[in-house]
């Protein structure tokens, strides 16, 4: 009697997986950070030809979402993990979060952003934080802009520059690293100590420092720290059409760093195939084209074009600062402290 | 000789509250704080000594509690007299200017930033004003990161608190008394120290103690607006979570914080025991008198400017900025941007980009409405009881439920003061199974929201329902009422006004969006929060344009929101 009704448990345990596993290949879960977005066209077409249907949940900014998957890695809330950056990819990797996967398209992306070789993490998009400036001001004032790092310390650039507490905006973070990148880890506190010496404006977040104390908006610092995307926004998000951006972007030899995305399979996952075609797709033209126009970030494959916004308006710099993954996790805490102690004390 | 069955009724009473306390509070909780000190790799002990050794944690710690009490004095000594107004008088478009400022309660930091940047800003109006009449070349008035934009703000989004929960109470304080005092030859200001004050001690200590805890945890205001030379307690659990993943440090200080908090309600729950009193509660028409003569035209004209100057005029200042062309002009003309547009608020109902994400402004509205009315229900069906429990026994003398009251009303307000970036982080790892698979359920959201209104429903209720005369409950059980028959018609009716507070309490913090961030949320149904930070994030005129659009509707939602609550007082069960 006992027996059988474990028996019969078993088989009605044996049905209800089938049935679920039935239901299952068509349904993919993405967890990504609050920046992410995409055209509506573009997803219904991956609908379309795969018949899986995919659910997005938004997680809170990057380190936010990151450490959420980190936590439930156990029993993941998700397939794929799309939005860790560079800043943040020793932290997801030391974790072992990401199935490896040896996508074909990879053979598309150029090397330096392979980050990780073994490809657990595979990049997909970047953006430059570079110094964005009023090019108002700079005519109207017959002021050169700054041509490296080092000019932002001469006199007359003095009370002109607002940028982000690196401990708490991820922008911040990134033009810190530039610095760190550019004048190396001994060298970087002297040029902030010169550079605060110049009356450096420091706010603790991108849209206090974009909208209130950028010139071009509400404030009257005419340069600020943004993103190399910055320029071409002006141009779609203007209120009236313009056709020259009122702002431009810095791209002195290594004056910016690169923020490189990454996706990564959620190790956990009953979907495995689904979440390879999603990267696959991640890393196709039609993705990849998409990009830009949502989320003002750069693609990863060579083939990619850009939207005529981008080509016009905004340019890449030749060289970026750069410090490896590596590095950032293993000293992240000792140089923002130190920073903090040099710029806000 | 039924003290028995009175304290299981207590515990009854108790049940719902604690219940839901438990599964989505206590639970949470303690497995975010588990996993956190399974990390930790010198031991439990090691953290709690890096915290409490460190320098530059005490200097947190002690910033955070000095500028809680600051903002607290600051906020009483604006709100109190301000509640004084609101009780005392009648007149025309009272409900429009207290749900006028009731709406700082719900806006999101980033636009409150905004607002306070449109008046107060390096090109704010105030500045541009002082520099073109003394001819300056500079912005005189340097507000944003500084400590006065952390007091101020503080005020802005806390006096409603004080104006609401003391104001009502007040509102039905026999004035008899006072007259009585008078009478007898006490002077004006001896009748409001020695009789009005220690009177309203528990709407008082109530209210101080919720601005308190709200300042104390403060996370956006000190960020955004105090700037990086400020950090409370709760930035630097964010920083050591998010930006350094130190997991253990970061449950210790919100060990460090939660006891903080436990300790002042614990204070609190031992004062308002001593301090609260039955008191004869008059309806609002016979306590309240039409304003007369020029004296106290005088004063309530003084009031309602300090008010409205403080409240009001940055949430003008935002909403003016929506309907003007952002394009500003060049730094060098110093002048204010003007011509009027209504571009911003059209462009919000246009999907340009052909997003996947995009929601029409109704149907965040509509999401946002949705989630406030399940928090208001789910919130009274909860904070009723417990109320209930709350007051009946603190003067029956049934010493077993007043034990267990003494511990459990503290514990009502512990979600106040704990971190929400710990706690979202516990959701994730303890609502993860079958039945309770929460985690990227909408449902979550209420749930949540819930959690930080009960206190203020509690808190709401319970002076009021102290302050029944017990001879009225007893009146009613000796003529054969049964309890349920009591709380129909003798504690309901006495308390009406009270529910109407603690709604409109729950419906405003719903509103305004507890921790977006500490959530899991999907994309396709964006709140009014939720949709002007997609806007504000992204550069470009017409990004911030929206988001002001947004920001204003947002107010005209949650004071229409809050003027209809207001409105059920009419059809109220006759409000004696």
């Amino acid at each position: 009697m006992e027996v059988n009704m474990k028996k019969g448990t078993l088989f009605l345990i044996l049905t209800l997986g089938l049935a679920l596993s039935a239901c299952a290949p068509r349904a993919l879960t993405v967890m990504t950070h609050d920046s992410f977005a995409v055209s509506e066209e573009v997803i219904q077409a991956f609908e379309q030809e795969t018949g899986i249907e995919v659910t997005f949940l938004e997680s809170g900014d990057t380190g936010t979402a990151l450490n959420k998957a980190i936590l439930s890695k156990d029993n993941p809330l998700a397939d794929v993990f799309y939005g860790v950056d560079n800043t943040f990819l020793s932290r997801a990797l030391d974790e072992d979060i990401f199935l490896r996967y040896d996508s074909p398209l990879l053979a598309n992306i150029p090397a330096e952003f392979k980050l990780d070789t073994q490809n657990r993490a595979l990049p997909v998009d970047y953006g430059d934080v570079c110094i964005n400036y009023d090019v108002g001001y700079f005519t109207e004032n017959n002021l050169l802009p700054p041509q490296s790092l080092e000019d932002l310390l001469k006199p007359e650039y003095k009370g002109l520059l607002v940028v982000q507490n690196p401990a708490t905006s991820s922008p911040g973070l990134a033009f810190l690293l530039a610095t760190i990148g550019y004048f190396g880890p001994d060298g970087y506190l002297d040029f902030w100590e010169s550079l605060n010496a110049n009356d450096l404006l420091v706010v603790n977040d991108w849209e206090n420092a974009y909208y209130s104390e950028f010139s071009v908006h509400g404030g009257t610092r005419p340069m600020v720290v943004s993103y190399g995307s910055s320029p071409p926004a002006e141009v779609i998000f203007a209120e009236t059409p313009i056709s020259e951006p009122p702002t431009a972007a810095l791209t002195a030899k290594r004056g910016c760093f690169r923020q490189i995305e990454f996706v990564g399979i959620l190790k956990g996952t009953r979907n495995r195939a689904q979440a390879e075609r999603w990267i696959d797709f991640m890393l196709s033209a039609r993705f990849q084209e998409d990009m830009p126009l949502q989320m003002f970030v750069y693609p990863v494959t060579r083939d990619a074009a850009l939207p005529a916004e981008f080509e016009k308006y905004s340019s890449i710099p030749d060289e970026t600062s750069v410090v490896s993954p590596e590095e950032i996790a293993a000293n992240r805490e000792v140089w923002i402290k130190a920073w903090t102690e040099a710029v806000l004390r | 000789m039924n003290t028995r069955r009175s304290s299981a009724r207590g515990l009854f009473l108790w049940l719902p509250p604690l219940a839901f306390l438990a599964l989505f509070y206590f639970y949470p909780l303690g497995s975010i704080f588990a996993a956190s000190f399974q990390r930790a790799e010198g031991g439990m002990i090691a953290p709690f000594w890096e915290a409490l050794t460190s320098p530059s944690i005490r200097r947190v710690l002690t910033f955070t509690i000095g500028q809680a009490f600051l903002s607290t004095l600051l906020t009483l000594l604006i709100g109190l007299p301000g509640a004084y107004l609101l009780a005392r008088y009648r007149f025309r478009g009272k409900s429009l200017l207290q749900a006028l400022m009731g709406i700082p309660f719900v806006l999101p930091t980033l636009v409150v930033a905004a607002a306070f940047n449109a008046l107060l800003g390096p090109r704010g109006w105030v500045n541009l004003l002082l520099m073109s009449w003394f001819n300056l070349s500079q912005p005189p008035v340097q507000f944003v990161n500084s400590i006065w934009a952390i007091l101020v703000a503080h005020v802005f989004y806390n006096t409603t608190i004080v104006l609401r929960m003391v104001g009502d109470f007040w509102a039905h304080l026999d004035p008899r008394i006072n007259q009585a005092a008078q009478t007898l030859g006490a002077s004006r200001w001896g009748t409001l120290t020695r009789i009005t004050l220690p009177l309203l001690m528990p709407a008082i200590s109530a209210a101080a103690l919720l601005v308190f805890i709200f300042d104390f945890t403060s996370f956006g205001v000190v960020l955004i607006l105090g700037g990086p030379r400020y950090a409370t307690l709760e930035v630097e659990i964010y920083y050591q979570t998010i930006s350094l993943f130190n997991l253990p440090l970061a449950a210790v200080l919100s060990i460090l914080q939660l006891l903080c908090t436990l300790g002042l309600t614990v204070i609190y729950t031992r004062l308002s025991l001593r301090v609260s009193r039955p008191l004869s509660m008059r309806p609002q028409a016979y306590t309240q008198k039409p304003l007369s003569g020029w004296r106290s035209r005088l004063l309530a004209g003084a009031l309602i400017f300090l008010l409205a100057g403080l409240l009001i005029t940055p949430l003008i200042g935002l909403a003016a900025r929506s309907f003007t062309h952002l394009n500003l002009p060049a730094v060098s003309s110093r002048s204010a941007p003007s011509g009027l547009t209504l571009r911003y608020y059209q462009e919000l109902s246009i999907n340009r980009r052909e997003a996947l994400f995009y929601a029409p402004p109704i149907a965040s509205i509509g999401i946002s409405l949705g989630y406030a009315l399940a928090t208001v229900a789910l919130a009274l069906a909860l904070g009723l009881p417990a109320s209930w429990a709350l007051s009946r026994s603190s003067k029956s003398g049934e010493s077993t439920s007043e034990a267990l009251n003494r511990w459990l009303d503290p514990l009502m307000m512990l979600p106040l003061g704990t971190s929400a970036v710990t706690l979202g982080l516990g959701f994730i790892l303890a609502l993860g199974r079958p039945p309770l698979n929460l985690r990227a359920s909408p449902l979550l959201i209420p749930l949540a929201h819930t959690m930080v209104a009960l206190p203020f429903v509690v808190r709401s209720l319970t002076p009021a329902l102290r302050s029944i005369r017990p001879r009225l409950r007893e009146a009613a059980e000796v003529l054969g009422a049964a309890p349920h028959q009591v709380l129909r018609h003798v504690d309901l009716p006495l308390v009406g006004r009270a529910v109407l507070v603690a709604a409109t309490f729950a419906f405003t913090i719903s509103m305004g969006e507890f921790g977006a961030t500490a959530l899991i949320s999907r994309p396709e149904y964006p709140t009014i929060p939720m949709a002007i930070y997609r806007f504000i994030s992204q550069p470009g005129a017409l990004n911030y344009g929206q988001a002001l659009a947004l920001s204003t509707i947002l107010m005209v939602v949650t004071a229409s929101g809050m003027l209809l609550i207001e409105r059920f007082r009419m059809a109220e069960v006759g409000e004696f």
